[in-house]
């Protein structure tokens, strides 16, 4: 009993301390005024290890980057950004622990993230309830901002904290199947998905323009997005006479099932969506020559607006490639920062001292900038203005763009 | 074309590997009666030890002259973590209630994955694995592509020769000795805590084989490859009678073969047409282990404990 009761003075005692030590260094940092600056968190949930982790730490770097670029022009004066990596593992049950963390560290203003539209479903409701700003700059799940009855035609926007800098999926799958079969001249496809939110959403999206337009599918199956042999599926394929396969899924999956299809004699190509447009995909399948992906927006290549992206991540010296999402994990970290920098503007050169994550998410709504995937703004679901879409192809062990176009339904 | 020859083909390849991790399972289980679930990491750094001997061969060494140095690389990598795991993690545990053991393996999969994680140098994602260029060779109506040579090669001569060493040598009958009666063992004279290193070790070595089989076949090792390979060989080992070899080997073709006949066949039923195809493929693997149980409880060649080693 004795050692119990030390324990717990010994534990209030800490604690006190800390309140009081915490106390202080906050009254010092008001003391100091114009040279001590007080930092903002912009926190980022990313899947950092893992299979995905390539698309993932570009995301990082890239929003790491957003925020060290903003401290050297001192966009905001007096406010030093920075930025809190957590790695979700792409699964939906560490997002949201990633979520209530960021909620409760009261420095953090907005979160960038996540991945996986999976994940991004288990995060936007405590995130919505405390108003906590969200902008994805890969989630492309169309129910994410448009609610469940977006396909009736139903939209219903169901957090006002969630916002992309992705396009949706319906987009995204429309874009491709219109590629594949006004440019590629393709009428008939083997459709494949993994069961994921995202993948399964792509591929419905693509089915439903790729009949509209007069093509057809000619099987339709699901994987697990754990397997790495599909050679029994792929006999499946060879057998219909499909002239192309549509993959709904991400590269761990998509190369070895491209690969596979191949060696086995049917020489069609895989087209999938920005969940393959990956450096890894190439280098994990040895014949991805002809395989083909869309991506959102302009190829961050050909962008002038991209240009300094790509020399400043160079010149920062982060060890893995920006990848698919880095021009809009840049774009996502701005729009927080050029939000706080809108409430800091509006309260007179000040931070303000209460309700920041409201006023952000405020600002946020309100954003209109030149981001380095073109021009930067939301709608009224959250969605991107900016529909631009772009569909690469494997070529020369690379993805070389083919096309670009703005989408319209 | 017919679809069935190479449906055939794809389970045969996919149960030889099977069949060669599940050895593992089943030798451990045959002397301590403990599930190693540990072993389908010591599938995945075999992988990586092959791996590490390939990158660290010249360029344009030939892959064909490789594979016998990549063997070799493997097997001591899996042997070495094999035996130190059962030094150090199950031996103190021998006379420990069978829970113990069982929580320590699963603790020890999970602490071998984090490793290969952290320190092998990129593998936060799958690596790339040499495969053999050329085109596939046609056999009776299946398209085998030049890797899965090795696995449909190495997987019987494997077999013979464990056979052949159970049998036939001292060590290999002392082993069947400890597994009918450890006590007795010792008192004839058979030092049986060689014996189990040993049972360890050759699972092990089998692993890694089917490790450099794995890669061949799917051109990456991951460090998360282990977990879904052992727990279907675990299954086989289970379907062919655990503690018997041959079981093993059987256990592993013949849930191959389900699972490349379920992906192939099963939509074709009418009003099956949503259970079939890749996503249910497990399912119906479990849906076999579970009526084969039923009716034959030991497995289908069941745990003879005369072979039982």
């Amino acid at each position: 009993m004795r050692h119990r009761s030390l324990l717990i003075l010994t534990t209030v005692l800490t604690t006190g301390a800390l309140t009081l030590t915490a106390c202080g260094s906050r009254d010092k940092g008001g003391d100091g005024g114009s040279d001590k600056k007080q930092t903002v968190v912009i926190g980022v949930d990313a899947p950092l290890t893992g299979d995905l982790s390539a698309l993932g730490l570009g995301i990082k770097n890239s929003a790491d980057l957003a925020a060290q670029t903003a401290n050297k022009q001192n966009l905001v004066p007096g406010v030093e950004f920075k930025t809190q990596p957590l790695d979700d593992q792409a699964q939906p049950s560490v997002g949201q622990q990633n979520a209530t963390k960021f909620i409760g560290d009261k420095t953090v203003v907005g979160v960038v993230g996540p991945l996986n539209s999976s994940v991004s479903q288990s995060m936007q409701k405590p995130l919505n309830d405390a108003g906590l700003t969200q902008i994805s700059p890969a989630n492309t799940g169309t129910e994410l901002t448009q609610g469940d009855g977006w396909k009736t035609g139903n939209k219903v926007r169901p957090y006002k904290t969630f916002f992309r800098t992705a396009t949706t999926d319906q987009v995204q799958g429309a874009f491709a199947a219109k590629y594949l079969f006004n440019n590629a001249k393709v009428d008939s496809v083997y459709l494949i998905d993994d069961q994921k939110t995202y993948g399964a959403g792509l591929a419905a999206s693509f089915k439903d323009t790729f009949t509209k337009l007069g093509g057809k599918i000619v099987g339709s199956d699901h994987i697990n997005p754990d397997d790495r042999d599909f050679n029994a599926i792929v006999a499946k394929v060879k057998n219909t006479g499909a002239k192309a396969l549509y993959y709904g899924g991400e590269y761990p999956a998509a190369g070895p099932l491209s690969q596979q299809l191949k060696d086995s004699g049917t020489n069609i190509p895989l087209m999938g969506g920005d969940g393959i447009y990956s450096s890894d995909f190439i280098k994990l399948n040895k014949k991805a020559a002809g395989d083909l992906a869309t991506s959102v927006g302009k190829p961050v290549e050909q962008l002038d607006s991209a240009k300094s992206f790509i020399a400043n991540y160079k010149a920062a010296g982060y060890k893995d490639a920006y990848e698919a999402y880095g021009g809009g994990t840049y774009d996502a970290t701005w729009a927080i920062i050029q939000a706080v920098k809108d409430v800091v503007t509006a309260n007179s050169g000040k931070l303000p001292s209460g309700d920041l994550r409201a006023k952000v998410l405020d600002a946020v709504g309100k954003v209109k900038f030149d981001g380095v995937t073109g021009p930067v703004s939301f709608d009224q679901y959250g969605d991107t203005t900016n529909t631009m879409m772009t569909a690469y192809k494997v070529t020369d062990g690379a993805w070389k763009p083919e096309l670009s176009e703005a989408y319209k339904p | 074309m017919h679809e069935l020859p190479q449906q055939l083909a794809n389970g045969l390849i996919l149960g030889a590997m099977y069949g060669l991790i599940a050895i593992g399972y089943t030798m451990v289980y045959g002397i301590v009666q403990l599930i190693n679930f540990a072993h389908g990491e010591i599938f995945m750094v075999g992988g990586f030890g092959a791996l590490t001997v390939f990158l660290a061969l010249p360029a344009g060494f030939s892959l064909l002259a490789a594979i016998p140095l990549m063997i070799i690389g493997g097997v001591i990598v899996s042997v070495l973590v094999a035996t130190a795991a059962e030094r150090f993690a199950y031996r103190p545990l021998r006379n420990a209630p069978r829970l113990a053991p069982l929580i320590t393996a699963i603790g020890l999969s999970l602490a071998l994955q984090q490793a290969v994680w952290k320190w092998y140098p990129d593998a936060k994602k799958d690596r790339s694995f040499p495969q053999f260029d050329g085109s596939p060779f046609h056999i009776l109506g299946a398209n085998i592509q030049r890797g899965d040579l090795f696995i449909l090669i190495a997987a019987p001569v494997c077999m013979i020769a464990l056979g052949f060493y159970v049998t036939k040598t001292r060590t290999g009958r002392g082993m069947q000795a400890t597994a009918q009666d450890p006590d007795t063992a010792k008192l004839m004279g058979i030092n049986t805590d060689r014996i189990i290193v040993m049972a360890f070790a050759i699972g092990a070595a089998f692993a890694a084989v089917a490790a450099v089989g794995y890669g061949l076949h799917n051109g990456q090792v991951g460090f998360r490859m282990g977990f879904i390979m052992g727990l279907k060989a675990f299954t086989a080992a289970v379907l062919g009678g655990i503690g018997n070899i041959y079981g093993a080997m059987l256990g592993g073709i013949v849930l191959g073969l389900a699972e490349s006949l379920a992906v192939g066949y099963i939509g074709n039923i009418p009003s099956m047409e949503l259970f079939g195809g890749g996503a249910w493929k497990d399912v119906w693997a479990f849906v076999l282990l579970i009526v084969v149980l039923l009716v034959r409880p030991q497995g289908l060649l069941g745990e003879r404990v005369a072979d039982r080693a």
